[in-house]
């Protein structure tokens, strides 16, 4: 086995809500396998299960089945001190770059934490620090102030600093782009892609959106009610879907042109006619 | 619904049961001194030891709560070890005094707090200034000193109310009126202090939500979305906060009662207690819990009624 | 975006926010209640060296007597003892209270609170018991029922007064636990391989450390509170030297010594006071002032109207001309969101109002819908419908204009629906205040109107509450509710932001079915160049309060003017480009 992550028939179930009631399942059964250095995307919309994913690779959630290995050791169950080891290989970008940082710490105690606690001295912390500012392309005198000092994109390459201080070999990114306006969601992916060309990092790339996820990925799964229906290349899953669900999920997001959309738009429609026709003589075989 | 209410009831009488038990062993400790405090200090170790057998204290306790418990449940509270009053109606009748004054300054708690809350939440200005110094002023002074200026001024020197004492409703209601007024206006002071913040603060918090801007667009009444939409949104955390303002005001009636010589729950609670007349304790401890249990109840089904997602049944 | 954002971020980026005890120490009124606290405390200290008799020490000769006489400054009481002793000894007795009441109260409840809180369900589930058990019992009653047991020692039952507390800090750090916990940043701190003792310890105790601080506040209020009101009743030893006790002594003597009443009525009052304002102060100090009530008025004009109305072909349903929206900064000037915007829009159009977050399009919309905040100031411009000026209405007048002429489809379809109500009643109620039908015909109305939104089955939603229903379909009842009496203008604030993209394409076809029946104007407001590019056949691009730039949808597109327009249509992610490089081959693929 080549691959740095292997996630093999992960299952995860949330417990149901009130008395006695019954878990609900959320995932059932993806695998996937991420390379080094490779993006892997993985797309869908809410309530997919996509997210999960994610935080069942950083062991935020318990799964209820299935393995996830990393670099062939399987870390499905490990102690929180094995746990808290990964750290150095694993990291994490959140979606909300304005929940994701602690209000009351200044951003060079946000990213040294981590590295003191991993028994670096405060000396060569500091000093890591500043070359991470330097990396996501912050100011140095970043260091001394609060996240709420700074734009959501800024804070968002904060996030990203605190992911890489530690040199993982894998960032679990979800949804990283979108609470980010337009002009600074391009930005912020070509960071990613720069980071990635300079350090051979791994990402798992959690987006609903086909189009990020088409920027910065190497291959693409796309979940769907807790489900992987298609992995592919980038361009093959982007461009010409086998699956009748990626296929809608395709067509339904408009173009930034209104003669491309409106070819878009009559060609969604083409598409749901037909589907509504299969699930009709489904039906019918059915009945 | 039936069984949502059943499950309820069954947790309060475990409730009840837990907390009586708890009551009862705590108690146990001083059984000693009670036999000493019936027999005065001339005594012989002698006495003690049969005064100690009469009552039953020299078995387990356990025993003896299950004893207790068993004369409960069959209607049975025991009587008291210093009047040989039976404890059931004992209780009941001073519990009637302390409940027409607590239930008379909560319904006029809420009049005022609701009325008081709202107001402050839409005008703003100076009646909300006038409604937070009138709040802030019935939580900073103490409720004892509110009381005995009341008293003073307008018993002793205006002569418009009794002082002390108390009339039942069935024998002279206008009577009965006039010796709760003073009492129930402490416990409204500081009841309504404090439910007014809380309705104040809700309605200001529901008036900024997006619903309330959507409700506006359809061309709805200010009045509409301010007493219909808004003010149910804020009555259930102003409930919450009404339940454990009751229970207060149970343990407030107490010295209110002291003040004003009602004879009430609260005074019989405390005589009991100084006289360590454990079955009248226990009797009181039993009614207090099923009290509080039932106004808990209470609560949760106005709650699940007001908001949809509480509905557990 | 919200408004709080608009007015607050600016601030913020100027100047770095105050710390909490800055701020405390810049507020009269935790100043001196504070002072007041710390010079009685100290007085209560001091008080070996500042008399010269024992707190129970009485003497024939002292019985009764007046202020000033020797050696009883503030007299002696109707047992002879000195009054400034016996009030001195009292401030020790309610410090000593509430210290042994609060310390009691904090120690148990913020332990159990952060365990309870931090830990999984089970934990949660029986520490949340344990806690309402001892939260449904009147407190003084218990105290009076243990009395047998405490012997009236104040310090033991301050001790059980404390458990009895308790529960309330429990509930308050639970709570503030629960919320972060489920914070972000926990979670990253997780990942970063940071021990659950050092997030408790640096992330959570941290943030829930104001909350705490100012229920102690309280708690110390009430727990002296308490024991005076014991003392009062005579719970206790009268050997321990109390303002209850001497404030009960005092009640009896009101007529002959008033003033016997009053020092420890007063000194009593004063402490409890200070510690409720200072707990006020504190908690404005640490979360922040409680927003204000403000009259909800008519928009103020506070400029004339705009010369003469401009010539407005007929077919123009709504013109917006020099708008200007201010909100005032904490410094009490005028800071101007929406800075003279103009908009034209025809019978039948759709409009795009695009920009980035905080460029005010929002705003403007609002604006047109006379929903502004409170705060909110209109320092100009005018905004007329069909020729009719809208600044300047009264409430009822805007009233008969919204949901008739005026309709509204918000972003997030959620939160605008009112959680109390079933779908169905908050439908009938719009219908009804706009269209004035009996409830049965507004039923039925309202039935064909979610059928026509695409709603599968009709009575079924009806009847629901909106926590019943997905986003989607939550979006397709407002839709419902906003046409439901044909306005002429459809005013959409980001109506698909919150959905999928799959919903998003649905709903899109269905305000376009509905504005080529109902032959309604749009006005959307968008940050989504795809969504413009699908429906809208005008353009507005709004930057930092201004429009920039309008017209043709197609000639924008094709060929921006302004540099702001041509630098975000450049920003967005092209359909075409797919990540071509290969992965890189790593240095380090053999592992340690």
């Amino acid at each position: 086995m080549s691959a740095l992550l292997n996630v093999d028939a992960l299952r995860v179930a949330y417990p149901g809500r009130g008395f006695r009631a019954k878990p609900h399942e959320v995932l059932h059964g993806v695998s996937l396998a991420i390379a080094e250095g490779e993006t892997l995307g993985v797309v869908g919309e809410s309530g997919s299960g996509k997210t999960t994913i994610g935080r069942a690779v950083l062991g935020l959630v318990k799964p209820s089945g299935g393995r996830v290995l990393f670099r062939d050791k399987d870390i499905t169950h490990v102690t929180p001190k094995q746990r808290r080891e990964l750290a150095k290989d694993i990291q994490v970008v959140f979606q909300d770059p304005y929940t994701s940082l602690n209000p009351s710490m200044t951003v060079g105690d946000i990213l040294s934490e981590p590295l003191v606690v991993q028994g670096q001295s405060d000396k060569d912390a500091r000093a890591r620090v500043g070359m991470l500012l330097d990396q996501v392309g912050l100011p140095a005198d970043a260091i001394e102030r609060l996240p709420r000092e700074f734009s959501g994109g800024q804070r968002q390459r904060v996030a990203i600093a605190r992911a890489l201080a530690p040199k993982p070999k894998l960032i679990v990114c979800d949804e990283p782009v979108s609470a980010l306006d337009l002009s600074t969601q391009a930005r912020v992916l070509d960071l990613f892609v720069d980071i990635q060309r300079q350090t051979g990092v791994a990402y798992l790339f959690v987006s609903h959106d086909l189009t990020v996820v088409r920027h910065v990925s190497h291959r693409v799964s796309v979940v769907y009610k807790g489900d992987i229906v298609e992995t592919g290349s980038a361009e093959q899953v982007t461009s010409e879907p086998e699956h009748p669900y990626t296929q809608r999920l395709l067509l339904a997001a408009p173009i930034a042109d209104p003669l491309e959309q409106e070819k878009r738009r009559a060609e969604r429609h083409r598409l749901m006619e037909r589907h509504r026709e299969q699930d009709l003589q489904a039906g019918a075989v059915r009945a | 619904m039936i069984p949502y209410i059943l499950r309820r009831f069954g947790a309060g009488i475990l409730l009840a049961l837990l907390v009586t038990l708890i009551t009862f062993t705590l108690l146990s400790f001083s059984f000693d001194a009670v036999v000493r405090a019936r027999l005065g200090s001339a005594t012989t170790p002698e006495a003690v030891a049969a005064m100690t057998a009469t009552l039953g204290f020299d078995r387990p306790v356990l025993v003896q709560y299950f004893d207790w418990l068993g004369g409960v449940l069959r209607g049975d509270f025991g009587t008291s070890l210093f009047t040989s009053e039976p404890v059931g109606p004992a209780v009941a009748s001073r519990l009637a005094v302390t409940l027409s004054v607590v239930l008379v300054a909560l319904v006029i708690t809420v009049i005022i707090s609701v009325a008081l809350g709202v107001v402050a939440a839409t005008r703003g200005g100076v009646v909300d200034r006038l409604a937070q110094a009138a709040s802030l002023f019935g939580y900073v002074v103490p409720g004892l000193l509110i009381a005995i200026v009341l008293v003073v001024v307008f018993a002793i020197n205006l002569r418009l109310l009794p002082a002390t004492g108390y009339t039942p409703f069935n024998v002279n209601p206008s009577k009965w009126a006039a010796t709760i007024t003073i009492p129930v206006i402490v416990l409204v002071i500081a009841g309504a202090a404090n439910i007014t913040a809380q309705v104040r603060g809700t309605m200001i918090d529901e008036l900024r939500k997006d619903y309330v801007r959507t409700l506006r667009t359809r061309g709805i009444s200010t009045r509409s979305i301010v007493l219909k939409h808004a003010l149910r949104n804020a009555a259930g955390p102003a409930l919450t906060v009404l339940s454990f303002e009751f229970i207060t005001m149970l343990g407030g009636a107490l010295i209110i009662e002291k003040v004003f010589a009602l004879p009430g729950f609260g005074t019989f609670a405390f005589n009991s207690s100084l006289q360590g007349d454990i079955t009248v304790i226990m009797g009181i401890t039993l009614f207090s819990v099923l009290l509080v249990v039932s106004i808990n109840l209470l609560v949760d089904l106005v709650n699940g009624w007001l908001n949809p997602k509480a509905r557990i049944f | 975006m919200s408004v709080e954002e608009l007015i607050v971020e600016p601030a913020q980026k100027a100047a770095p926010r105050k710390s909490p005890w800055r701020k405390l120490l810049e507020d009269p009124q935790a100043v001196v209640t504070a002072s007041l606290l710390l010079v009685i405390a100290i007085l209560g200290i001091l008080t070996p060296l500042l008399t010269q008799h024992g707190p129970n020490e009485a003497s024939l000769d002292a019985i009764n007597a007046p202020m000033g006489s020797p050696g009883y400054p503030l007299g002696g009481d109707q047992n002879g003892q000195d009054i400034l002793t016996r009030l001195l000894h009292s401030i020790n007795t309610s410090m000593i209270s509430g210290l042994i009441g609060t310390s009691v109260a904090l120690a148990i409840g913020v332990t159990f609170g952060l365990i309870g809180g931090y830990y999984g369900r089970k934990l949660q589930g029986a520490t949340e018991w344990v806690f309402s058990l001892i939260m449904t019992f009147p407190g003084i009653l218990l105290l009076i029922i243990l009395m047998p047991l405490t012997k009236g020692d104040y310090r033991s039952t301050m001790l059980i007064y404390g458990v009895l507390l308790s529960p309330g800090i429990y509930r308050i750090v639970r709570n503030q636990v629960v919320g972060v916990k489920n914070e972000l940043f926990v979670d990253a701190a997780k990942v970063s391989g940071l021990s659950d003792l050092r997030i408790l310890a640096r992330h959570v105790l941290f943030v829930v450390r104001g909350p705490i601080i100012i229920a102690a506040a309280f708690l110390g209020g009430s727990a002296i509170g308490l024991q005076s009101g014991l003392a009062f009743l005579g719970v206790g030893s009268n050997t321990i030297p109390s303002f209850g006790a001497m404030i009960a002594d005092g009640f009896l003597n009101l007529y002959e010594e008033p003033t016997q009443f009053l020092w420890p009525s007063m000194l009593l009052g004063v402490i409890t006071a200070s510690m409720v304002l200072l707990g006020n102060a504190l908690r404005d100090a640490f979360e922040g002032v409680r927003p204000k009530p403000v009259k909800r008025s008519v928009v103020k004009k506070q400029a004339a109207q705009t010369g003469a109305r401009e010539a407005t072909g007929p077919e123009v349903l709504l013109s917006v001309r020099d708008l200007a929206i201010a909100y005032r900064t904490p410094s009490g000037e005028l800071k101007e969101v929406v800075k003279g915007v103009n908009l034209t829009l025809d019978g039948g159009h759709t409009l795009g109002l695009v920009g980035e977050s905080g460029s005010g399009k929002t705003q403007t919309a609002f604006a047109i819908l006379g929903v502004l905040p409170p705060e909110a100031v209109i320092t100009r411009g005018s905004i007329t419908l069909n020729g009719r000026e809208l600044l300047g209405l009264s409430e009822r007048e805007l009233r008969d204009l919204r949901g008739r002429s005026i309709a509204y489809i918000p972003q997030e379809p959620m939160s605008n629906l009112d959680p109390s109500f079933s779908v169905g009643d908050q439908l009938i109620e719009g219908i009804r205040a706009s269209a004035g039908m009996p409830a049965k015909e507004a039923k039925e109305r309202v039935l064909a109107l979610l059928k026509r939104v695409g709603i599968q089955d009709p009575q079924r939603t009806f009847n629901s509450y909106p926590h019943q229903i997905s986003g989607g379909m939550a979006q397709r009842v407002l839709i419902a509710g906003a046409v439901a009496s044909r306005p002429k203008l459809l005013i959409a604030d980001e109506p698909t932001t919150a959905l999928d993209v799959t919903v998003q394409a649905e709903i899109l076809d269905l305000l376009r079915d509905l504005q080529a029946e109902l032959n309604m104007a749009v006005l959307l407001v968008t940050h989504n160049f795809g969504v413009v590019a699908d429906i809208c056949d005008r353009i507005a691009v709004m930057q930092d309060g201004e429009i920039v730039e309008s017209g043709k949808a197609l000639d924008i597109f094709a060929a921006p003017d302004h540099p702001y327009t041509a630098m975000l249509l450049n920003s967005i992610l092209d359909e075409y480009t797919v990540r071509s490089d290969a992965p890189m081959a790593t240095h380090n693929t053999a592992g340690k």
